[in-house]
């Protein structure tokens, strides 16, 4: 059991002396009675150094990127360079305020206007906009992109979005909230969508299609072209999910294959920090025909300086105070002046090489039901490992062997899925010790099933109850006392 | 757990009973089994018209979020609203207490088209 920083001894000592208040309190008369809190909070209140300790005892408890491999399909967990971190904690970068005049800040604007025109550049789009907080954030941008393009021409009939069973749980949600209904396509046996399938759903009624591309089976569309002509031909538009990115940047560009609109994960592919790291980024760019929508204010070069721009009347608003993550997208471009296009290359295909290379380990002990060549991911399943051994299992025991597990149970299409994906940024040797852990595991499993079943016992908490965690959530913290 | 034979089923892992000029929906003891232990349960309101194909509930699990499709295109005449508090029900007694909504389909020869327990059966035998 971990030990809180609210069961630590030492409640009764305080860690600091505060000077006597010089002004009078006038506060507590203004408060209604009624809101008057009855109790004192429970501020712990311990030394600094019992602070201190508790923080470094969670950071040991913990298991990041810095650790080991965290080969959590479709997140591209990769390394994320030290050389970002201290660019953005530059003084001039890390101070400047949004609400600066933009002459004093010109070169943060010229910062953001280039970091756009990489990424359109790198979409092979006209445009971009930083302003998305997150991936999802991006889709729900491109979303309203989309609708207001078709608002604006008057065609109030596309009321559908399609996507492939294969999506992102949020392409759905992204496409509802923007007030699209969804429909769902079927891919074919090969993993990949089926154009009769596409083609049975066209009509004016479609406002496009939602793709990742590679798909979330690692697998690429080989029929993009044809998919996206088709929905053009329909007259729909079709966004791409960036998340997969990772499997082709600096080698096919979105654009080329038929994108209108594309969102960046700048926190998967671009190497900046992931979850509690920090924000994420999800810069949208998109094609001419939708760069009147873009989110305002646009970062604008005119007459030597960098300017914000507010007037672009049919655009769809703002997406983001002021100017969305900037600290990321600083990191980002850091991180893709460093590489340039050859290093974004290097990157594609160490990702797919590292991919195929583990793929072709497991696929030896674990079913691989879509089995070909593979992008930057690949998807395993753990059903029929044998002695009632789930999914679950397997990623439980990883966690005894060191290694963060894959993503489980996803995409919906493969039964108990096992999402792999190692990245550019480790090397044959982790890749090795991964796999030799996740033979081992295949082996208990015909061997002594009840380790996996048990599993983990080698770290500070074993199997959580999730069902009960979210049928009986305990939301505030339980004081024993 | 065996199919009912007066059942009829989904290619979606959906059953329903016909009970009057209305069916009963809910979803297969093979779906439940595959979502794991479900913790909520989104219900629509009564008086709903969906069309065949469209969503008309969502079931969330520990693993996953699926949706459950009509059937047959009609109105919601009743919601179980013993699941918003029991979610769990559905994995206890998939094919009875489970159940998630009522409808009155427009067109009772839309049921026709749906797998008898045979077909179903060889279905998910094939998954």
């Amino acid at each position: 059991m971990i030990t809180t920083i609210f069961d630590r001894k030492g409640h009764e000592r305080v860690g600091g002396l505060f000077p006597p208040a010089d002004t009078p309190h006038a506060t507590a008369e203004l408060i209604p009675p009624d809101l008057k809190r009855k109790v004192a909070p429970r501020i712990p209140n311990v030394p600094e150094p019992e602070v201190v300790r508790h923080y470094m005892h969670l950071s040991k408890l913990n298991y990041g990127i810095d650790d080991g491999i965290y080969p959590l399909g479709s997140c591209t967990m990769k390394y994320n360079p030290k050389l970002n971190e201290d660019l953005a904690r530059l003084p001039r970068f890390a101070v400047a305020h949004p609400l600066a005049d933009t002459s004093h800040v010109q070169g943060s604007l010229q910062l953001l206007y280039e970091m756009e025109r990489i990424l359109a550049h790198i979409a092979g789009l006209a445009a971009a906009t930083l302003q998305p907080a997150a991936g999802a954030h991006g889709e729900l941008t491109g979303m309203f992109l989309i609708r207001r393009y078709f608002e604006d021409r008057g065609d109030s009939n596309r009321k559908y979005i399609l996507l492939p069973d294969s999506a992102h749980g949020t392409n759905p949600a992204s496409a509802t909230i923007a007030g699209f209904t969804v429909r769902e396509i079927k891919s074919g046996p090969d993993g990949m969508v089926d154009l009769a399938a596409l083609d049975s759903v066209l009509d004016d009624t479609v406002a496009g299609i939602m793709l990742t591309v590679p798909n979330t089976l690692g697998i690429f569309e080989e029929r993009i072209l044809e998919i996206t002509d088709h929905v053009h031909r329909a007259g729909g538009l079709c966004y791409f999910d960036g998340a997969n990115l990772n499997a082709y940047i600096g080698r096919a560009r979105p654009g080329d294959m038929g994108a209108d609109v594309f969102h960046f994960n700048l926190h998967k592919t671009l190497s900046t920090p992931h979850g509690g790291g920090g924000p994420g980024s999800g810069p949208v760019a998109v094609a001419e025909a939708l760069v009147p929508f873009l989110p305002v204010p646009r970062v604008v070069h005119r007459d030597g300086s960098y300017q914000f721009d507010w007037d672009y009347p049919r655009s769809i608003g703002s997406m983001h105070s002021f100017y969305g993550n900037f600290g990321v997208a600083l990191k980002a471009y850091a991180y893709l002046l460093q590489l340039g296009d050859a290093g974004m290359r290097a990157v594609s295909e160490n990702a797919v090489l590292n991919a195929n290379y583990l793929q072709t380990l497991l696929k030896r002990v674990y079913p691989l039901p879509y089995d070909r060549l593979c992008k930057h991911e690949f998807v395993l399943s753990g059903k029929g490992v044998g002695n009632g051994v789930t999914t679950l299992d397997i990623a439980k025991r990883l966690l005894d062997y060191g290694f963060h597990p894959p993503t489980i149970y996803f995409p919906l299409i493969v039964h108990e899925a096992l999402m792999i994906e190692p990245t550019e940024t480790e090397g044959k040797e982790t890749l090795d010790q991964f796999a030799a852990a996740m033979e081992q595991i295949a082996r208990e499993a015909k061997e002594n099933p009840e380790l996996l079943h048990n599993a983990p016992v080698n770290i500070p908490v074993r199997r959580l109850d999730q069902t009960r965690a979210v049928r009986q959530p305990i939301l505030a913290y339980p004081f024993t006392d | 757990m065996a199919y009912p034979t007066d059942y009829r089923y989904t290619e979606q892992h959906e059953w329903i009973h016909v009970e009057g000029d209305q069916i009963k929906l809910g979803i297969t003891d093979y779906a439940q089994q595959q979502l794991g232990d479900i913790v909520f349960a989104e219900l629509p309101a009564v008086g709903t018209k969906v069309n065949r194909g469209e969503t008309v509930a969502t079931v969330e699990s520990v693993k996953s979020v699926s949706d459950v499709y009509a059937p047959v295109s009609g109105e919601i005449t009743t919601v179980n609203t013993a699941l918003e508090a029991a979610p769990e029900t559905i994995n206890a007694d998939p094919h009875g207490e489970g159940w998630i909504v009522m409808i009155k389909p427009d067109d009772p020869k839309e049921i026709d088209s749906l797998l008898d327990a045979a077909a179903y059966e060889k279905l998910i035998a094939a998954e």
